[in-house]
Order: structure tokens, then C-alpha cells, then sequence
């Protein structure tokens, strides 16, 4: 028995866990809008930053 | 005569005056609103109330961002609309737009105006400190689309509608929110099959990857099979939830018998695939697994490129579509209520305010004004209208307030008849079969011919290897380089239009208008700028800037070309007091001490008691009438001291565009609405000859135009309003200028965004070149399916050699592709363009 046998499974398993991920993100709606996320993220950080002044 | 001694006072803040910037929108504070007794000066009353509203909040922030996020797009002053938004509480609006969002909070989706850059996005969702009682507010800045979560208990979706226009983004219901929630889903599954795919591919790659080793080192059966029945099971799930597509494809093909590409890509994959499969199980022989996923993979990137593209497009359109007008104010005894223009019903009467588009077909009842009708009849300047006259939906009210008796509403109007022609011309078009798929049924044909030549050459060998070369053939030549070739072509070159502002729906239309034929050209708003605006001057040049301060307190077509013509002088502060108006008549006002009438040449006469009717100021109406302008005097201390001549003035471009397009070998013509005298004018002044220009002409009767034209060849229409969108729709191909009515974008097939007529000759190069490009990569995808297919016949293929020739033609065609020329700036050639500075 090599231990080709548990490798191969193992990896096609982390690949479908990946996959699994991705569709979960596209059910999700996280690819529907690419402009305005990264653009959002920049202000929040700012945001939080400014009281602890 | 003008400078005078009483103007010491308003001279006194004129040191700092021309650097005076607006600090909502930075652009000049025209003179007579700089208050220096302030320390924010603001150039209009929207700006002013924007950024009130923006310091109230604490939310001066919005300013440093938009510094920064400053990337050349121009600052638009807020030009809050001051609408009340009522309609958005009625119950009509609300089961339409709205729905629950739970804990007894509501959900809406608006499009707005005017969201271009990231400090818009951070404004707009700081909706919720604005306005008391909203809860979120997300902006999908693409889009241009606010969903907006609110708590009616606690606020109305009006004043959160107010506060959003008073910021400068007007906003409007998103209509078929059902149909954008079907595209949603689409969009997504086609993404998640694009993801299945390639992670499908990616490991059956790395398998083969093995296999392949395998070929020339030596590799024990155990793991051979091994991995051969791991690649199978990876790629008969990459085929049957990604690559089911084109099964389905080519099943709807065969039932429809119209063949497209689909049938010889399924054919291909699905031999291969039950190949495949017999040979893993019998544990001998090809499998080309990795050649299927990957094709698969590649197929799916070229579709998803496309179906993007389009999208954006569509988006674009939608946004124009929500800004017809979506509320009508009903007079319901002394209460005028805002309702929803679906909600209006006929025999009601309604109330349209200066500046409004009226919402339905009607009689006027009380009032009188002067109406745009531009979008129905291409007029370009504004009609009186009195009690009895009949006004049509989409006309704007220009003047004052007028009171319509409705006689028709939605779809029984004249508008939503025309509109209805549109439908039915975009349907009457046959759909152009794109070159590939033309090339599909011969394809399908040559392919299995090749095949059954293979089987029975190779039969006396051995039936099995026979079986597998002809397999082989099957798969290699699977038209994956001719299935990205049209795509990927048209998308690049509708990627780059869209960039330069340039929208085109469909990528039949660019095909169509690679092939000269005959343009039809509309004039308001086409070859003219579709507007009012000073064209000539005659008398005293220092009294224009005169007239101009007066006609500020004008919203009149002609006030504002005033405006436009009097602001490029570096004016001097003026003082205008008393100002009167008589609707579409003329304006007389105090101008720095001094009595000033400006109107029509019968207004300003009776205004002078003394009046002079100077030979000058006849010979003055004379002139200018002749020349088909619309004349207006301006007196000054009760003297007539200059005229100016109105009309709606050609596009600067239009001239060297026409002879640009007779060049390319186009039959340039004119269809115009307007009177065949002045339609002429402008066509002999912009170089079309006399016997192409039609005037006078209805919309119904443009149509006819077009369609007879059609029986001789293809037929390009460029038009901006209603009245040219049945003909738009009929012809060939619809080019929709900058400006127009929302109606010729639907029935359009290409939206000029730019007020740049000479677009419309690099719409016509590009496609030519598009074309050539397309061409190019189906002659080199289908040199590689022959040399594919030669080596199949003679037996000298190997999976190997396989995977290796069908990834080279499609990147060879991938790499033409982006190398395409078409609507770059600089374009090549003896008439280049290329030497003018860039806009």
C-alpha cells in the first residue's frame, strides 16, 4: 500500500473544500459587486481610528 | 455706457473675485453670489445645502476623501432637484418598489444620479447619521444602485430621499428589481460554473501532468490506473455541471435547426468523454481527459467575458431608464398630493411645475407656458401652450405652472405607442448568426466526414485503434480557438468603447457596421447640439454680458443660452434688481441702475413708451429671421442697443464628420423632424446635398423612410429622441447620440456618451477593424483544427500532442485578440486624429 493512497484523496479533498468555499462565496453575493468593497474598506478603518485621538 | 458711477458698492469685493471657488463642487462662484461676509462661498443654492447639511453631520470628512480619490473626473455642483419625494410614501409606490426587511423594518432599491467616485460612496452610506431612522445604506458603486434599510416608524422613505438629493444624488425607484434579482442569479451560477470548472481542470492537469511523465519514465499500472479513473472522475463532474451548458446548448440548437458552435463542441465532448470512460474501464488506450476539462474551462472564460460585458452595458441603460419621471402631482380639490404616476388616472388633473416633465397625455386646463416637445417631435424650441392645447407625456414644461386635465396614462399614451414600435421593429430584426456560428454547420459536417474517412482507413489495422484515432479527431478538432474567437474580439472592442464612453448593446450591431451602407442622419440634437444658443449678435457687444446678469433670474431656454453666451465674458459684478418676467415673452429688470428689457422684438417695443422703431432694429428681426433664427432685442434706458439671434447651433465636428463618413464610402442622408427649409440649411452648411435632406417629417414617416431604404442595403440611424426611436429600432443598425431621450437608448443599439458627433466615425473604423480581427483569429483557429486533423487521419497524434496544440490555439488566438486596434485614441492613418490633444 503507498501512501499514494491517502495523499491523493487527501489533496482532491483540500481542492473540494476550496471549491466548496468559493461557491459558498458566490451564493453569498460577495462577487456581485467588485467596485465598491474596496473602496469601503479604506473608510472604515479611518473611521475608527479618529475618536481614539 | 453700461460702467457707471453707481456700481462703487457691489465693486468692493472684487480684489479676491476671480478666485473665488464654490466649497462644495470648487468651481467658480459667479460674481454676484460672492458674500464676503462669509467664509464659504458657494456657486449655487444646491451646493450651498449640500455641504450645510454635509458640516451639520459632522461629515466634513467627504472632502478630504474626494481629494484624494481625485482621479480627473469632473466635481458636478449639487444640483439638488428641491422635489418633495412624496410619492415614495404612497401606498401605490411602496407595494411596488418596497419589500420587508423583518423586525418591521423596510427595504427599497434606488439607482442614483451622480455617484462616480469613493468619497460618493462614503457619503451615501452615511445615510443613516443624515437621517434619523435609517438603519443602512449599502452603494454598489457600478451600478449606481442604493439599497437603503429604514424603520417607518421612526422616518418616511421621503425625507430620506430628500436628504439624498439634497446631497446631490437625485434618486428614482430601480424598476424590475425582479428581473435584476433574475440576472443576479445568473450571473452567479455562471461564476460558480466558471470556478467548478477551472478548479476541475486545473487537477485533472496536474493528473496528466503525471501521466504524461508516465509516458517516458516507467510507471506501474497500479498507479496508472489509479490516476486515470481519478482524472475521470474529476472531469465527469467538470462535464456534467459546468460543461452541461453546451450539451443543452447544442440540444436547443438541434431543435431550433439553427446550428451554432455549441453542437461541434458537445459533439467533441461528449465522444471524448464516452471514449474516455470505455478506455479507463477496459484499463487501455487514450483518455483525453485534461484536453476536456481544460476545454471546458477555456469555452466558460470566453462566455463569462461576454455575458459581463453585456451586462454593463445593460446597467448602464437601466440607470438612464429609472430618470423618467415616476411621480405625478395630482390636484385633488386645493390639495396637491405627489403620487405615483401609475396611480394617476384619467379625467384627474394633474399639475406639472416649471422645469417637471409632464407625466401623461392631457389637456391643459389652466396655464400657459412654453413646452419642450423635443422628445416627440424634435423640435428643438419650446411651443406655447395655453387652456385647450394638448400636451403629451415626456414634454417638458419649461416656463410655468400649468394644470392638466389627464386624458391618458402609462401605456395608452402617445409616447408608450411609439414605444410599442420600438418593441416590435427590435423584434421584426432578424438576429445576425455570428461568423462562427455560421461556420458550425459546415464544421459539424467536415468533422464527421474526417472522422468516418479515419474509422475506415484505419479498420484493416484494427478496429480499436481505428475507433481511437477517429476519437481523437473528434476531440482535437473540437472548435475551442473558433468558439473564443468572436467573443473575445467583440469584447475587447466593446471593453474599449465602453471605456471611451461609447455603449454598445450588442455584438451583432458592431458586425453590422463594418459594411458601409446608408447613414441617416436626425438634425436636433445630431448634427446640431439640440439646444438653444446665441448664434449671432448684432449691435453693442458690451450689452450681451448685460443681458446675461438679467436673464439669471430666467429658467427660459433663451435665459440660459444668455447665460452660457454671457458667462465666457469675465463679466463685471452686477446689480439686477426688480426683475420681471412674462412667460416666453421676455424679462425687464434694474441692471446696475439702469432700466433693462430683454424678450422678443414685439415684447421689448411695447415696453418702451417712446419706443424708437429705429430702420436699425427692423433691418436687425429681418436679418436674423432670414438666417431661420429666433430674434431677441435688448434695450437698454429705453433705447434698442443690440439683437441677438437664437437657434439651435451645429456641432462644431459635424462638418468634418460627414465628409469623414462619405470617405469611408457611406451614403450620408438627413431625416429630420424639423421644417425641410431649415433641415436643408443645416445640411448644406455641414456638407449634404439638398436631394438627401428630408424635413418635416413624422416619426411614423422616418420609419417608413428607413424601411424603404432598407430594401437596398443596410440602414445605420442616429437619432436621439422618441421621435427617431421607431426608426432607430427598424434600421440595421441605432446609434444613439449623447443627450437623448431615454427612449432611443432602448430601441438603440449603440449609445454615443459623449456630446462628440465624431464618434460616430470611430464607431464605424472600429468595427471594420473588429472585424478584421475576427476574421483573422477564425483563419488561424481553423489552420490548427486542419493541421490537428491531418495528423489524426494519418495516426500521428498522442494525447500529448494533443494538449499541446489545443491550448496553443486558443492562446494564439487569446493574444490577436488584445492586439486589436479598434477605438484607440490614436488611430493610424493619413486622417489620423492623433495629433489634437487629448480630451
Amino acid at each position: 500500500m503507498s501512501v499514494i493512497y491517502i495523499v491523493l484523496p487527501l489533496a482532491i479533498l483540500l481542492a473540494g473544500g476550496f471549491v466548496l468555499g468559493f461557491l459558498w462565496a458566490v451564493r453569498r453575493g460577495q462577487f456581485d459587486d467588485l467596485r465598491t468593497p474596496p473602496v469601503r474598506a479604506l473608510f472604515d478603518d479611518d473611521e475608527e481610528r479618529k475618536p481614539q485621538q | 455706457m453700461v460702467a457707471n458711477a453707481s456700481m462703487g458698492s457691489v465693486r468692493a469685493g472684487r480684489s479676491n473675485r476671480a478666485d473665488v471657488a464654490c466649497a462644495h463642487c470648487g468651481l467658480r462662484v459667479p460674481p454676484g453670489l460672492v458674500d464676503e461676509h462669509e467664509a464659504a462661498q458657494y456657486c449655487c443654492h444646491g451646493c450651498e445645502t449640500a455641504a450645510v447639511l454635509i458640516r451639520q453631520c459632522g461629515l466634513e470628512k467627504y472632502y478630504a476623501i474626494r481629494d484624494q480619490a481625485a482621479s480627473g473626473t469632473a466635481v458636478s455642483p449639487a444640483g439638488g432637484t428641491s422635489k418633495r419625494y412624496s410619492e415614495f410614501d404612497d401606498p401605490t409606490f411602496q407595494s411596488l418598489y418596497v419589500r420587508d426587511a423583518g423586525d418591521g423594518l423596510r427595504r427599497v432599491e434606488l439607482l442614483l444620479e451622480g455617484v462616480h467616485c469613493s468619497a460618493c460612496v462614503w457619503l451615501v452610506e452615511k445615510l443613516p447619521a443624515l437621517a434619523d431612522g435609517v438603519i443602512e445604506s449599502r452603494l454598489d458603486l457600478g451600478r449606481g444602485l442604493l439599497m437603503v434599510v429604514w424603520d417607518p416608524a421612526r422616518v418616511t422613505l421621503s425625507r430620506a430621499a430628500r436628504t439624498l438629493d439634497s446631497l446631490g444624488y437625485p434618486p428614482h425607484p430601480a424598476r424590475e428589481s425582479s428581473a435584476r434579482q433574475v440576472r443576479r442569479q445568473a450571473d452567479r451560477k455562471a461564476l460558480a460554473r466558471l470556478g467548478v470548472a477551472g478548479a476541475c481542470a486545473g487537477n485533472v492537469m496536474l493528473l496528466g501532468l503525471a501521466l504524461y511523465a508516465g509516458l517516458f519514465d516507467v510507471m506501474e499500472p497500479e498507479y496508472r490506473q489509479l490516476f486515470r479513473w481519478l482524472s475521470m472522475g474529476i472531469s465527469v463532474v467538470s462535464l456534467v455541471w459546468p460543461g452541461s451548458v453546451f450539451f443543452r446548448g447544442a440540444l436547443a440548437s438541434l431543435r431550433a435547426r439553427t446550428l451554432n458552435l455549441d453542437l461541434p463542441i458537445a459533439m467533441g465532448l461528449g465522444i471524448g468523454a464516452v471514449w474516455g470512460v470505455v478506455n479507463t474501464i477496459r484499463g487501455t488506450g487514450e483518455i483525453y481527459f485534461d484536453s476536456l476539462s481544460v476545454l471546458v474551462f477555456a469555452l466558460l472564460v470566453g462566455r463569462f467575458i461576454q455575458q459581463r460585458q453585456q451586462r454593463s452595458t445593460t446597467d448602464a441603460v437601466e440607470l438612464m431608464f429609472s430618470m423618467t419621471p415616476a411621480s405625478a402631482r395630482v390636484v385633488d380639490g386645493e390639495d396637491v398630493r405627489e403620487v405615483p404616476t401609475q396611480a394617476v388616472e384619467v379625467g384627474q388633473v394633474v399639475e406639472v411645475r416649471a422645469g417637471d416633465s409632464v407625466p401623461v397625455d392631457g389637456v391643459v386646463v389652466r396655464g400657459s407656458s412654453s413646452v419642450d416637445q423635443s422628445l416627440l417631435t424634435g423640435e428643438s424650441i419650446p411651443v406655447r401652450m395655453g387652456v385647450g392645447d394638448r400636451v403629451t407625456a415626456g414634454a417638458v414644461n419649461v416656463s410655468s405652472v400649468l394644470r392638466v386635465r389627464v386624458d391618458a396614462t402609462g401605456e395608452s399614451t402617445r409616447v408608450a405607442a411609439l414605444m410599442r414600435l420600438v418593441r416590435e421593429g427590435s423584434l421584426r430584426r432578424a438576429p445576425i448568426v455570428q461568423a462562427a456560428d455560421r461556420l458550425a454547420g459546415t464544421f459539424v459536417i467536415v468533422m464527421l466526414a474526417l472522422a468516418g474517412v479515419t474509422v475506415a482507413a484505419w479498420w484493416r489495422v484494427s478496429p480499436s485503434v481505428a475507433i481511437d484515432h477517429a476519437a481523437a479527431l473528434l476531440i482535437v478538432t473540437c472548435p475551442c480557438g473558433l468558439g473564443l474567437a468572436t467573443p473575445l474580439a467583440m469584447t475587447v472592442a466593446l471593453g474599449r468603447a465602453a471605456r471611451g464612453g461609447i455603449l454598445i448593446k450588442s455584438s451583432a450591431a458592431l458586425e453590422r457596421l463594418a459594411q458601409p451602407g446608408t447613414i441617416f442622419l436626425d438634425k436636433t440634437g445630431t448634427l446640431t447640439q439640440g439646444r438653444l444658443g446665441l448664434i449671432r449678435w448684432l449691435g453693442d457687444e458690451g450689452t450681451l454680458s448685460l443681458a446675461a446678469a438679467l436673464e439669471r433670474c430666467s429658467s427660459h431656454p433663451i435665459a440660459r443660452a444668455f447665460q452660457k453666451a454671457g458667462a465666457t465674458d469675465e463679466g463685471e459684478p452686477f446689480d439686477v434688481r426688480e426683475s420681471l418676467e412674462t412667460t416666453g415673452r421676455g424679462i425687464r429688470g434694474v441692471v446696475n441702475g439702469e432700466q433693462v428689457v430683454v424678450g422678443s422684438p414685439e415684447f421689448v417695443r411695447r415696453s418702451l413708451p417712446r419706443a424708437l422703431r429705429t430702420n436699425e432694429c427692423s433691418a436687425w428681426e429681418k436679418a436674423l429671421t432670414a438666417e431661420g433664427l429666433t430674434p431677441v432685442f435688448v434695450s437698454v434706458a429705453g433705447r434698442v442697443v443690440a439683437a441677438g439671434g437664437f437657434g439651435d447651433p451645429i456641432r462644431e465636428e459635424s462638418r468634418a464628420t460627414v465628409s469623414r463618413l462619405a470617405e469611408m464610402g457611406w451614403r450620408v442622408g438627413v431625416l429630420s423632424g424639423d421644417h425641410q427649409e431649415i433641415a436643408t440649411r443645416v445640411g448644406s452648411q455641414v456638407g449634404i446635398a439638398e436631394d438627401s435632406v428630408r424635413g418635416g417629417l413624422s416619426p411614423e414617416q422616418k420609419l417608413e423612410a428607413v424601411h424603404e431604404e432598407l430594401r437596398r442595403g443596410p440602414v445605420v440611424m442616429v437619432g436621439d429622441g422618441v421621435n427617431d426611436a421607431a426608426a432607430l429600432a427598424a434600421a440595421s443598425v441605432g446609434i444613439a447620440v449623447h443627450g437623448g431621450a431615454e427612449a432611443s437608448l432602448a430601441a438603440a443599439d449603440v449609445y454615443l456618451g459623449r456630446p462628440d458627433f465624431g464618434q460616430i466615425a470611430m464607431v464605424l473604423d472600429a468595427a471594420r477593424k473588429t472585424m478584421f480581427v475576427i476574421h483573422r483569429n477564425l483563419a488561424v483557429s481553423l489552420a490548427y483544427n486542419v493541421l490537428a486533423a491531418a495528423l489524426c487521419v494519418t495516426g500521428y497524434i498522442n494525447p500529448l500532442l494533443a494538449a499541446v496544440l489545443m491550448p496553443a490555439s486558443s492562446l494564439t488566438v487569446v493574444s490577436l485578440s488584445f492586439r486589436t486596434r479598434a477605438f484607440e485614441k490614436r488611430q493610424p492613418g493619413p486622417r489620423s486624429s492623433g495629433g489634437e490633444p487629448c480630451q
